[in-house]
């Protein structure tokens, strides 16, 4: 789905030379010059706190700089020919030591107090562990059983200039995350690759999401609405493309999503014991294979070469589905090529399937379709 | 101090031997300096037009001209050229002409290990650039190259990558053991350690720190090495190894490795504030003291690289603490500078004109550097362009505006010729203004929320993005006037006398311009 130069070719491209000329002017924002006022106490008190420091960073500035542009403007060689003599002068340099230690520890304490709130790892009200992924997020609600992927949404050919973009161009998801408005919500942050990191500017989270260790954050926001963030630790090609958006909803409302979401998992696990045509899981197979694949093996399955292997063709996707099946499920070690057993049967069965079946794989190979139940085998191999 | 006694009676002084083989044979440290300089300079230009590359694609929102994945690739050899190849290997060019001719000495201490230590860089560099045209592309991991990112998931380039690595820190240790040698050992009788030239002191304790370091980042990236190829897993959480040792380790090195970028450049502009304001240094030993607590700093203040990392409030609040804690050293040294220029008699020649922009954009740097020490902003701070614009204000305006001054400060010593005082002036108005138009709405950006290493970004950032980009394409392309007007000085001009600055002092003005090829073969008298 991202990235496919090949797009390019198809479409209009003085549609393209249009809106490069109009595209910036359209949403022209040259007030965004300060850090906003966030949505939470914490995140507003550090606001108040990044203004503090930068009030007394701008005084000292204006001070030693009015000196120094007295000077020169008072002490060049044409007004003062026969320069001073002095140097050196112990009480001066007591006091430029002094007072700046002083105006540091005037920052260190109320610094020092509000982290001391920020590291309050006490459970929260909901506890939802967030794991990044090469290049999204999944949220898992751990009481509630609740979860899934959260992927960018914004349209390729908005990426690529070929049509106009929209208002949330990049901060806008397939799936946001919500919480209750009021509660404390707790995060619980790791990564199932490399590192990434979960920030969200309205709450004053950032959090580096590594795997191996998990990090917790917390919040409670009063106010409904819809707030965006982003990865911000440098992860691979698509680090500028995994956003997150955060619905804030009224308790009733959120429950009400919740009970929504059981009943799509429900209706999955049903999908499993379905008896199910190659058609019908190469159909659900392609959109999992544009989620989760493409950014590595392409949408024309060629990979990228010397880096992610290409699928088209491949002897494994064509001839050894055991062995298919066993680098979905484990990933392979010493590469890029994570373990996707986070995804359902019936998605594994279908991208699989849509693998096989695709780029003339199923002319080429032996062309037999995976489905659910061979994924359930898998998992629980009989004794 | 008194001028040089020449030796008349020395057989073996010979001057430059011909052609190509000067330069690949040569232990002359004036030769090596220059060696080194134009090969800073070289690398200067090229990690600029990388730079070029990713303004270029950061001019609008959208991806026009490289993929995400060519994107992270110029980050990345941006940096580490910027860093390895055009910041340090300036200043150890610099080194090497100023110091023995500061302290009095006839050459370097160890003049055939420093052909070695010079040859063997363009070699790190060229493998790294090859990386480029490999499969798979070059590091796309960022300067930093956090592990499992530059390990289980690297391009197979990431061999070549540390093989540079290696290269490059084998180079700056045997550099810096030469600095210390040399100083501690080859300074004229009565050039005593607290009689040192600023230069000379800022060197000494930067090559402490080079060797301090260099051996760690040798570690980490070894460590990488093993990973990759070896099965282990130092930073593989899969097989109980931590991602976040590697940071810890990177950044023991890489803290220091910020001060081995600024400390000469205090020293720089120490002398040249002290010429140009025809007064002495306000407080010699008070900027010894500054930089050598800086440098004792630099060794405990890892840590505020990786506030979001999730470590102990313990640390966060030890680290915060010590952090700021540089700050007090560092204004010693901007009120000294500040006082200097007080009551002073001053004129402002380009090199001048650089260091007091040092003073004013570096100060900038330093401020914004503070509020990052500040944790619970830090959280809103980190990875933003807000760092961004913070390191580029210390280490452009900073070390590089400060190589750009000594360079037009010393030239007229080494070419003999003064350079175009017109053009001299143009360079700095072009690459001041470059400078602040690029750097400054950085800040704005990074505070309204666009993090670093994006190849695209939300519309509400777009604006001074496009400031930025055009800055960056001003201060690129001065930098070709720059090239200019160092030809156009080497190769002729306004004959230098050996004063060369009214307010200079010394040993270096009491030599001839250009100095001869040796100098100081019998060692000067100081008082």
């Amino acid at each position: 789905m991202l990235f496919n130069l090949f797009n390019f070719t198809k479409r209009n491209t003085s549609l393209l030379a249009l809106l490069l000329l109009v595209s910036p002017f359209m949403q022209a924002d040259w007030f965004a010059l300060n850090m906003t006022r966030g949505s939470t106490n914490i995140s507003n008190e550090v606001f108040e706190l990044h203004m503090l420091i930068f009030w007394i960073c701008v005084a000292i500035g204006v001070i030693v700089f009015s000196v120094m542009f007295y000077s020169m403007w008072a002490h060049t060689k044409k007004k003062n020919p026969v320069p001073a003599k002095f140097h050196e002068n112990h009480k001066l340099e007591i006091a430029w030591t002094i007072i700046p230690f002083l105006i540091l520890i005037a920052m260190a304490v109320p610094a020092s107090k509000t982290l001391v709130k920020i590291y309050d790892d006490e459970a929260g009200d909901i506890n939802i562990q967030v794991t990044g992924y090469q290049w999204k997020w999944q949220y898992r609600y751990l009481e509630d059983d609740v979860s899934f992927f959260s992927n960018l949404s914004t349209d390729l050919d908005e990426i690529y200039n070929l049509v106009p973009k929209g208002e949330n161009y990049l901060q806008e998801v397939d799936e946001m995350v919500v919480i209750p408005a009021g509660k404390k919500v707790r995060f619980l942050i790791t990564a199932n690759d490399v590192i990434h990191s979960w920030w969200l500017p309205a709450f004053a989270i950032k959090q580096d999401a590594i795997p191996g260790f998990v990090n917790t954050a917390w919040t409670i926001v009063d106010e409904p609405g819809i707030y965006r963030g982003k990865c911000t630790e440098l992860c691979g090609k698509n680090h500028g493309f995994m956003p997150i958006v955060v619905k804030v909803v009224e308790q009733a409302e959120y429950d009400e999503w919740v009970f929504a979401k059981k009943q799509e998992a429900i209706k999955l696990a049903e999908l499993t014991t379905k008896e199910w045509t190659a058609a019908e899981l190469v159909e659900r197979g392609e959109s999992i294979y544009e989620v989760n694949c493409v950014a590595c093996h392409q949408t024309s399955g060629q990979g990228i070469s010397g880096i992610f292997p290409a699928l088209a063709g491949s002897d494994i996707v064509m001839n050894k589905k055991d062995r298919n099946i066993e680098i979905l499920m484990e990933g392979v070690q010493g590469a890029a090529m994570n373990s996707f057993s986070y995804l359902s049967e019936v998605e594994l069965a279908a991208v699989i399937t849509y693998t096989r079946q695709s780029w003339g794989n199923a002319e080429k190979g032996d062309g037999e379709i995976v489905i659910p139940k061979d994924i359930v085998d898998y998992k629980e191999p009989k004794i | 101090m008194s001028a040089v006694i020449e030796n008349h009676h020395d057989d073996h002084d010979h001057g430059p031997a011909k052609g190509i083989t000067r330069w690949l044979y040569t232990t002359n440290h004036k030769d090596i300096g220059t060696l080194y300089l134009w090969f800073s300079f070289a690398m200067f230009l090229i990690g600029g037009a990388m730079a070029m590359i990713i303004r270029a694609e950061l001019f609008q929102p959208g991806m026009q001209i490289v993929e995400p994945e060519f994107y992270n690739q110029m980050i990345t050899l941006h940096g580490l050229i910027m860093i390895f190849g055009g910041v340090m290997p300036a200043f150890v060019g610099l080194a090497n002409w100023l110091v023995p001719m500061m302290i009095g000495a006839p050459d370097m201490a160890l003049p055939r290990m420093n052909n070695l230590s010079f040859w063997i860089l363009p070699f790190a560099f060229f493998i790294l650039l090859s990386s480029l045209f490999m499969e798979g592309g070059a590091p796309n991991f960022g300067w930093t190259f956090y592990a499992p990112l530059s390990t289980t998931y690297a391009p197979p380039s990431v061999t070549f990558f540390i093989f540079s690595v290696h290269i490059m820190g084998a180079s700056s240790i045997m550099g810096a053991i030469n600095v210390v040698v040399t100083i501690m050992n080859m300074r004229a009788p009565g050039v005593t350690l607290m009689k040192m030239p600023l230069f000379v002191w800022s060197w000494l304790i930067t090559a402490y720190l080079l060797i301090a370091v260099m051996p760690v980042l040798a570690g980490a990236v070894t460590m990488m090495l093993m990973d990759i190829h070896f099965g282990t897993s130092f930073f593989n959480a899969a097989g109980g190894g931590d991602p976040v040792l590697f940071q810890h380790i990177f950044w023991f090195f890489g803290h220091p490795e910020v001060y081995i970028m600024i400390l000469p450049a205090f020293g720089i502009v120490s002398h040249i504030i002290e010429t140009f304001s025809r007064k002495q240094l306000f407080g010699y030993s008070s900027m010894v003291w500054a930089m050598l607590s800086i440098a004792i700093l630099s060794f405990v203040v890892w840590a505020h690289h990786m506030f979001t990392v999730g470590l102990p409030l313990a640390a966060e609040i030890f680290f915060m603490w010590a952090t700021m804690l540089i700050a007090v050293p560092t204004g010693v040294k901007v009120f000294n500078w500040v006082a200097t220029m007080f009551r002073g008699s001053l004129t402002f020649e380009t090199p001048m004109l650089f260091a007091v922009a040092f003073v004013v954009l570096f100060t900038i740097g330093g401020l914004s550097g503070l509020m990052l020490a500040i944790v619970p902003a830090d959280f809103q701070y980190h990875d933003t362009y807000f760092v961004v614009a913070h390191f580029h204000y210390v280490l452009v305006p900073g070390a590089i505006f400060s190589i750009m001054a000594a360079v037009y400060y010393w030239i007229p010593k080494w070419s003999g010729n003064m350079y175009d005082e017109r053009l001299g002036k143009l360079h700095f108005w072009l690459s001041f203004i470059g400078v602040n138009v690029t750097f400054f709405p950085q800040h704005f950006i990074g505070l309204a929320g666009m993090p670093r290493r994006y190849p695209d970004y939300a519309l509400i950032f777009a604006d001074w993005n496009m400031v930025s980009s055009i800055g960056a394409f001003l201060f690129g392309f001065s930098q070709l006037l720059f090239l200019f007007i160092v030809i156009k000085t080497v190769m002729g001009g306004k004959k230098a006398t050996d004063q060369v600055w009214e307010g200079a002092k010394g040993l270096e003005w009491t030599v001839a311009s250009p100095a001869p090829y040796h100098t100081f073969s019998t060692p000067p008298k100081v008082d």
